[in-house]
């Protein structure tokens, strides 16, 4: 574990985004310890994947702070930020179809301080199949093992910070449970997760601190139990409370 | 058996040449994602150069040629792509692809006129590598110089193997056509990787101009069209693959040789086959997308407005000397052949690069007819117009699949096709034909009153179509093709339509063209016309019937300024130029820009002018010093 | 006109209007619609849920002609309609919204219906018809106050109830609607829920994509829910809600294990 130190490795205050003057993002406060598993819930348009542009450096705040590690990093380059350690892998399959397996691992160096044979070490060691597939496309792998993939390049950059949006988006449940056991590992060396997911359970399960989303804001923040009691009736109405409760 | 032989050779030095051109424009082409028209004209430029360096004034007794061609290809030729894509590309990767080609237009009409000032024509031989040297095969003495050529060209696609295949960087050059967010995210520099393929794309045009050279000679046009060539090869590969580029180019080279009848027409004939046969692209759909377009004006303007401009047309033919008057009317016709882009490509959304073509197409119908009995010169105008309208629904006919870039390129293919096919023939060798005028309007000052009057009567017509059923229909089809396909409209019909109606417009313009030459010959409709043309008509404001108007004006005026003051010259080019990089921000060009300074002055007359905005993204307290930050907390 | 009088006086029919028939499409190495089977009736609102990624727009790309499948059958009024061009789809009255916005951007609001009405009514209609239907159309959705903004230039919801407008213009028998209340607030998404309903009263068959659960159990009469490309699960908005399996694929656990 690294030494626990008082400035949380990211910090969002009153944070505004907008896409072509549509606000999205209307005053996200967050706050991620160094080392900590903060799953971000919320239901779909509630602005979780702009909030992740936002800190990626891929869209400029129009206003309010991005703090990592302390700094004041708003307008920074995703490059930039990327080579500082901060890991972020987009919804999606997050691979460069058109290049091989080795070819995209080949990319994760540029924000590794690893070298090349280090970093598809411990991509082959976590994810023996794609050492089976190093010379394959990625557009032709499975979509799970696309993610992986993708996973991989949260391995090999020695993040201090890693933002993962959707993870388990469209994958069977197998893949899922290994994926979750990557970012368990990587919680266990030190890195700290910031974790967007539709699909609750599975990241309440490895996530110390939950924080739910509704339109652009956060809208409760707390130990995963308390988060959850909440949820059903943020994703599937307000019956589904009454049928139950 | 020999002859054979020779031709071969011959094939395949051409063929290498234009690899190696083809390979630079598909190495821009997907990591900037923009398509560099200009890529032969800037090989054309850098083979100037090395004649300056080796054989030129300008080092006394000249560099030796492997000093002129390193310091070239080594030095000179990066320098520039590097200048190009951070003046006048970086910006563009985002924008629709008509923007990005017509900088590009911007940036080859540019070149062309700065070799044209820089080395006023006259003969430059151009000696091969090694003289006439060379080694005899079977009979045929393939010289030192193909062999070099063939040599090169192997190695460039052995170091673009290695480079693209196995370096970290090459990959990232891939990497970033697919996705460039992603790869920042990576910690990939896309802008540095843009940056990177500009200057190797500009060494191989250069390296490629210079050593196509001695077998084409320095010219400003057959060096600069040698890129349809690499056009060709780099659409077989899809402007990715770079085996099928070289295969294309080889095989073009090839058949060159072997059909030398049809020699001119082979490349353009090969990129217009290859187009059509390009599979199907998706209707796209995603966001909202709109164009800036300044407001269309009711019947009611447009009738003063029209009015006005025939009286100032009329009093200044009264007022001015001949010579003016025809500039005017000139310039009114330019005027008139831009009306036709402003439907075309300002609401239709699709570029034409051979828009010069159809108004030979005009000009000529008009010229055959009218010298003969029953044709009298207004009806001729029409026929004109109809065989034009006839030719362009052909030509939409086999592209309609095509969008974007393909489309214009495809439209280029034509209008070379025209130029070196049809146009010859119609005209005979250096000939010219005579061009009747209207018997009305046979004087000077009443030709130009005459113009005037159709341009007013086209332009009303067209915001008349505008304001309607169908303006609104063409301009939901550039908007979103996708929500009309769902909401029912037959696009195909539409579309020919758009072309034809264009294709008309302008070959009306011809036949006004021709009476007003008099005389037309084939070099008059070359598709470099039509590259101008385009520039000036986006750059005066594609989607206004002003911008047409300052378009053609301007289109008229730029000659003359070059010719009268000299010193002039580079200027014109210059302001053509940021024009033209200004489009990347405001596609309504230049009759935008004064619609606006028209507000605004109607505003200083309301109310005192306000004090400078502060630009609040940009507040000094928003920029980090993020060089050498780390996260991490053990480096 | 006559054909659409027609139908509505026939009313709610026995076979379902729209049958999608073992649907595979795929993309990459990635099965976006696996076997994807459903079907829409005349007079009820059919509604298609799922997390993110379950092929709902993709199914909708299918059955509107803009994708084709890689196996399947696209069945519309009993005929087969796989290999139709959207355009003749939408003449047939298959209209659909898009769920990333295709508002054409330059147009007005108001030209927007226009020129759909057009499209509809062809060169015949007169331009005062077309304007008071496309007006008609606005004031029914609720934004007529926006009739003179440029579409580039309204609220994402705005713009959502413009294409719902858009679509109602080509007088459709079959609406497909991908998240129409995303971007509007609650009252706005009541307002949607009742026009959704009258819709559906006139006759139409509705398929709703929707994220609003709410929503989505308030309006539909039958629900489908997706997951992985299939369908996972069908039946009224009541049975599905008490399914433990949506449950799971929206939570990633029931509720009735302890969290």
């Amino acid at each position: 574990m690294t030494p626990a130190r008082t400035t949380p490795i990211l910090e969002l205050m009153d944070l505004h985004a907008a896409y072509g003057g549509i606000e999205v993002l209307r005053g996200v406060d967050l706050v991620v310890p160094r080392g900590s598993v903060v799953a971000l819930l919320g239901p779909n348009g509630a602005g979780k994947t702009t909030l992740l542009r936002a800190v990626s450096g891929h869209l400029r705040p129009t206003s309010g702070h991005v703090h990592l590690a302390g700094t004041h990093v708003n307008g920074a380059s995703a490059e930039k930020l990327a080579r500082a350690g901060l890991c972020t892998i987009p919804e999606g399959r997050a691979t460069f179809p058109g290049l091989t397996v080795l070819e995209n691992l080949r990319l994760v160096t540029y924000a590794s301080v690893a070298g090349r044979d280090e970093v598809l070490e411990r991509a082959f060691a976590r994810f023996p199949r794609l050492a089976e597939r190093r010379g394959q496309l990625a557009g032709t792998l499975s979509g799970g093992e696309q993610r992986m993939l993708a996973m991989a390049r949260a391995l090999g950059a020695d993040p201090a910070l890693l933002l993962l949006d959707e993870p388990s988006m469209g994958l069977a449940p197998l893949v899922v449970d290994e994926l979750y056991e990557v970012i368990a590992q990587l919680s266990a060396s030190g890195v700290a997760v910031l974790v967007v997911e539709q699909f609750a359970g599975r990241a309440l399960g490895v996530a110390e601190y939950a924080a739910v989303m509704r339109g652009g804001r956060v809208v409760a923040m707390g130990e995963p139990a308390d988060v959850q009691d909440e949820l059903p009736g943020l994703y599937l109405g307000r019956g589904l409370e009454r049928g139950t409760g | 058996m020999s002859a054979l032989l020779g031709y071969t050779v011959l094939g395949l030095v051409m063929g290498a040449g234009y690899a190696v051109a083809a390979s630079g424009l598909v190495l821009t082409y997907t990591t900037s994602r923009v398509f560099n028209v200009a890529h032969g004209a800037i090989g054309m430029v850098m083979a100037f150069c090395y004649w300056e360096l080796s054989a030129g004034g300008l080092v006394p007794g000249g560099l030796p040629a492997w000093a002129a061609v390193l310091l070239v290809v080594g030095v000179i030729a990066p320098a520039f792509g590097l200048a190009v894509e951070r003046i006048m590309m970086r910006r563009l990767t985002e924008s629709p692809a008509g923007v990005s080609l017509v900088v590009t237009v911007g940036l080859l009409v540019a070149l062309i006129g700065l070799a044209q000032t820089l080395w006023p024509p006259t003969a430059r031989p151009v000696e091969p590598f090694f003289g006439a040297g060379g080694v005899r095969l079977g009979g045929v003495l393939v010289t030192y110089h193909d062999l070099l050529t063939i040599g090169v060209s192997l190695a460039v696609a052995a170091g673009l193997y290695l480079l693209l295949g196995r370096t970290r960087t090459g990959i990232a050059m891939r990497a970033v056509a697919v996705d460039r967010d992603l790869l920042a995210l990576h910690g990939g520099r896309p802008r540095l990787l843009s940056s990177l393929s500009w200057a190797v794309g500009a060494a191989l045009a250069a390296l490629a101009g210079i050593l196509l050279t001695p077998i084409v000679q320095l010219d400003y046009y057959e060096l600069t069209l040698l890129v349809v060539a690499a056009y060709a090869a780099a659409v077989l590969g899809r402007l990715r693959s770079l085996p099928l580029t070289f295969a294309g180019a080889v095989v073009l080279g090839l058949l060159q040789s072997y059909a030398a009848g049809l020699r001119a027409a082979i490349p353009t004939l090969f990129l217009f086959a290859v187009l059509v046969f390009l599979p199907q692209v998706r209707l796209r759909s995603g966001g909202i997308r709109g164009i800036a377009a300044v407001p269309v004006p009711g019947p009611r303007r447009v009738a003063a407005a029209g009015l006005a401009l025939v009286a100032a047309v009329g009093l200044a033919s009264l007022l001015l000397p001949t010579v003016q008057v025809s500039r005017l009317a000139l310039g009114l016709v330019y005027a008139t052949v831009m009306l036709s882009l402003v439907l075309l490509t300002g609401y239709g959304g699709h570029v034409s690069l051979a828009q010069f073509t159809f108004v030979g197409v005009g000009a000529v119908t008009v010229a055959k007819l009218g010298g003969s009995p029953g044709w009298p010169s207004p009806l001729a105008l029409l026929a004109g117009a109809a065989v034009a309208a006839a030719v362009g629904a052909l030509v939409a006919l086999p592209v309609l699949r095509l969008t974007g870039l393909y489309l214009a390129l495809a439209t280029l293919a034509f209008g070379q096709l025209m130029d070196k096919v049809v146009f010859q023939t119609a005209f005979g060798l250096g000939e010219s034909l005579p061009v009747p005028r209207p018997r009305e309007f046979a004087g000077e000052g009443a030709y130009a009153v005459f113009v005037a009057a159709v341009f007013v009567v086209m332009a009303a017509g067209l915001l008349a179509l505008r304001r309607g059923r169908i303006g609104r229909m063409l301009v939901a089809m550039r908007d979103s093709p996708a929500a009309c396909a769902t909401l029912g409209l037959n696009q195909r019909g539409l579309r020919i339509g758009l072309f034809a109606a264009s294709a008309g417009m302008a070959g009306l313009a011809g036949g006004l063209f021709g009476g007003l030459r008099g005389t037309i010959g084939a070099a008059d409709f070359q598709v470099f016309k039509s590259l101008p043309l385009l520039l000036l008509a986006v750059v005066g404001g594609v989607t206004s019937v002003t911008g047409a108007l300052l378009g053609g004006l301007v289109l008229m005026l730029l000659p003359i300024l070059q010719s009268e003051v000299p010193a002039l010259g580079g200027l014109v080019f210059l302001l053509v130029g940021i024009g033209a990089v200004s489009l990347g921000r405001d596609p309504g060009g230049a009759a935008s820009h004064l619609f606006r300074a028209g507000r605004w002055a109607r505003s200083l007359v309301v109310r005192p002018p306000a004090g400078p905005v502060e630009d609040s993204t940009d507040a000094p307290d928003s920029r980090v010093e993020t060089e050498g930050m780390s996260l991490r907390a053990t480096p | 006109m006559r054909r659409i009088r027609g139908w509505r006086r026939r009313g709610c029919r026995f076979a379902p209007l729209l049958e999608v028939d073992g649907i595979v499409v795929r993309f990459g190495g990635v099965t976006a619609l696996d076997r994807a089977s459903l079907g829409a009736e005349p007079g009820q609102v059919t509604g298609v849920i799922g997390p993110n990624g379950a092929g709902k727009t993709t199914l909708f790309d299918v059955v509107s002609g803009l994708r084709e499948p890689y196996r399947g059958r696209v069945r519309y009024g009993g005929a087969d309609i796989t290999r139709l061009g959207p355009h003749r789809r939408a003449r047939a009255g298959i209209a659909r919204t898009f769920q990333r916005l295709e508002a054409f951007g330059s147009l007005s609001v108001w030209d927007n219906v226009r020129v759909a009405v057009e499209i509809r009514q062809g060169w015949a209609a007169s331009s005062r018809a077309v304007g008071g239907a496309a007006w008609d159309l606005l004031d029914r959705v609720g934004i007529a106050a926006f009739a003179g903004h440029r579409a580039d230039a309204v609220p994402t919801g705005i713009a959502r109830l413009l294409e719902l407008a858009r679509t109602l213009a080509i007088e459709p028998r079959l609406l497909l609607l991908d998240e129409p209340s995303s971007g509007l607030d609650d009252e706005e998404t009541e307002a949607l829920g009742g026009l959704l309903r009258e819709l559906a009263a006139e006759g139409r068959a509705i398929l709703l994509i929707e994220h609003d659960i709410e929503l989505v159990m308030g309006v539909c009469d039958h629900v489908h829910v997706l997951d992985f490309g299939r369908v996972l699960a069908s039946g009224g908005p009541e049975q599905i809600r008490d399914d433990r399996r949506v449950q799971e694929a929206y939570l990633g656990y029931s509720q009735e294990v302890p969290g």
